[in-house]
């Protein structure tokens, strides 16, 4: 238990911290076909005996490194870059799956790869989630100035001199590894979520580049906590001796955080509407 | 020294900001002659105002900007031909050209970001090199998303250092200095909004604010009045007209029409058919000067203090081509 809330509270907030930027980059499409590259990596490491983690992520680095190539930073490119990817390793995570499926002797590959198994997580990996979490961290930090420049304007971010393609494929580095790292905890399948939806929840609620990351933090990483203690709760609950999987109850929380972030909103829109007209349009900024 | 625009006093900053290249010691010699010189770039002027010259090798060091027979081939089409012009600081010069003429082309040798098939830019009389910290940029496209989480300061911050390295610290002299800047550019009132909720001349400003907080000795601005109403272009030239004066920055600005910047240009760069004319408005706007550039027969009208260039085949048989008030191209 205390691993699961250690690695889960690791991970969701590094995928926090990278979603922040993925959101601000327009690129959650992207960041949603790299899970779906980690699954196919993920299951192809359950054939040949590795771990699933080491799949996810190498799988999502060969894939952001396939999206590079091919052309994602460009915005006519973007898409086409991103279904490609997608539609391919989904087509291989399809075969890898079945082939677990039939030639492994336990059941539950899919259900592992797909909606996570931070569980049953062999205290080996753990270190390595650790070294690639600080890692995805330091990257993030490192190029934190250029990357927010580049992802508002790259004009701007090309005539100041930042290197604007190394600075896009060392972010597509961090989100391969968030990716990854999160696949573990909520399975490739609701990885998004986490990856997305704290940082979507923040946004609407403050106008800072730091509250929003603080913000998508504390998220992300409470409801892995919460989700965590619930399916803990959860083997209690009903009849059968089953628990709920994880990642559902993770998502559950998240998706009503941000249903709670569009309250401040409403709560400052009525106070306007009472205000004087000046006031109001002054609130509404 | 506060920096008030409209009072003229010179820009003395209360900070100086350090390049990544230099050592402690001479970040605090900087720090020390900045009490008594304006820091400007990549050189330093003395508070009587001349820039000091680097070397007997260098062209004048009078022009921000030269461009020398710059030529530009894409896709096979030419579409800069021997353009040469110089920009001189404390001028406002304004790049006219209808849509298609090449001005972002041009602005993109000017930025670095392309590279001629032919010709040089010099920056302060060198030759430029790859980083050239003396330019400031506001492209065309404006911050459309409204999600983005960046204050207006906050997106004025960025333009002190955005470019280097590692997380943004905090400090008062950096909240002084974008204080300071929103204040020159009269943003104060939307100084917290959203950047991506403002109106288009508001982010105009913020843009403006930002590309001038580096200090550079010469703003580009690609189409800056496009999709703003008239009072709001109006105000944006205004302010970009007092930069220029009390900054003493060159000010380099392209627009499809000329009319509205009529009254406070110094000098204009007229682009047609990928060919270039420099020089005051008076000089350039002539039927014999642009038909040179266009390569046939047009004519200049004064109507009430605006300017209509017209295409002509020459032979009595005049041709309207738009009804653009200020700019006919064929």
């Amino acid at each position: 238990m205390q691993v699961a809330l250690l690695l889960g509270g690791l991970v969701a907030g590094i995928s926090s911290v990278v979603g922040v930027f993925t959101v601000l980059r327009g690129q959650s499409f992207g960041g949603h076909a790299l899970t779906d590259v980690s699954t196919a990596g993920g299951s192809g490491a359950l054939l040949i005996g590795m771990a699933p983690v080491a799949g996810f992520v190498v799988g999502g680095v060969v894939g952001a490194g396939v999206m590079e190539a091919i052309g994602v930073q460009r915005p006519r490119g973007r898409d086409l870059a991103t279904g490609i990817v997608l539609g391919a390793a989904t087509g291989l995570a399809a075969l890898f799956l079945y082939l677990d499926s039939t030639t492994s002797a336990t059941t539950g590959a899919s259900q592992q790869i797909l909606f996570g198994s931070i569980f049953v997580v062999a205290s080996s990996t753990v270190p390595y989630v650790i070294v690639f979490g600080v890692v995805t961290l330091a990257l993030i930090c490192l190029v934190y100035r250029p990357l927010l420049l580049s992802s508002l304007s790259n004009d701007i971010a090309r005539a100041r001199g930042v290197p604007v393609r190394v600075v896009g494929a060392l972010y597509m580095l961090a989100l391969a590894l968030s990716v990854g790292l999160s696949s573990l905890v909520t399975g490739t399948i609701l990885s998004t979520a986490l990856l997305i939806g704290p940082p979507a929840a923040a946004l609407r609620v403050t106008r800072r580049m730091n509250r929003a990351i603080a913000v998508a933090v504390l998220v992300g990483v409470g409801a892995t906590w919460l989700g965590v203690l619930l399916a803990y709760d959860s083997y209690y609950w009903g009849a059968s001796q089953n628990g709920w999987p994880v990642s559902f109850f993770i998502v559950a929380v998240v998706f009503v955080a941000y249903l709670a972030s569009g309250l401040p909103a409403r709560w400052a829109g009525r106070k306007a509407e009472r205000a004087t007209p000046a006031q109001a349009e002054n609130a509404a900024r | 020294m506060r920096l008030s625009l409209s009072l003229g006093f010179d820009y003395a900053p209360r900070t100086s900001w350090p390049r990544s290249s230099e050592s402690a010691l001479s970040r605090v010699r900087r720090w020390q002659e900045d009490r008594n010189l304006v820091v400007a770039g990549d050189r330093e002027r003395h508070t009587d105002g001349e820039p000091m010259s680097r070397g007997a090798g260098e062209l004048g060091a009078k022009e921000v900007l030269r461009l020398d027979g710059i030529d530009v081939w894409l896709s096979g089409r030419q579409i800069l031909d021997a353009v040469s012009f110089e920009l001189r600081p404390g001028e406002f010069t304004g790049l006219i050209g209808s849509n298609g003429a090449g001005k972002t082309t041009l602005f993109r040798v000017i930025l670095g970001l392309l590279r001629p098939n032919s010709g040089t830019v010099f920056i302060d009389g060198r030759v430029r090199e790859r980083r050239s910290r003396a330019i400031g940029y506001v492209p065309q496209k404006a911050l459309l998303d409204p999600d983005i989480p960046l204050r207006a300061r906050d997106l004025v911050a960025l333009g002190i250092d955005g470019h280097r390295l590692g997380i943004p610290l905090r400090s008062r002299k950096r909240t002084a200095l974008v204080d300071e800047m929103l204040h020159a550019v009269d943003a104060e009132r939307f100084a917290n909004a959203r950047v991506g909720q403002l109106s288009g001349g508001e982010q105009q400003r913020v843009l403006i604010a930002h590309a001038l907080i580096s200090q550079p000795r010469l703003l580009l601005l690609d189409e800056p009045l496009a999709n703003l109403d008239i009072r709001s272009g109006q105000e944006i030239i205004a302010l970009l007209h007092r930069i220029a004066k009390e900054q003493d920055v060159a000010v380099f600005l392209s627009a499809h029409e000329m009319n509205p910047l009529l009254p406070v240009m110094d000098r204009i760069v007229y682009l047609a058919a990928g060919r270039a004319a420099s020089g005051t408005a008076e000089e350039v706007v002539r039927a014999d000067v642009l038909g040179k550039l266009y390569g046939h027969h047009v004519d200049v009208l004064h109507v009430h203090g605006r300017v209509l260039v017209v295409a002509g085949h020459g032979s009595g048989d005049e041709e309207v081509l738009a009804t653009s008030p200020s700019l006919v191209v064929s």
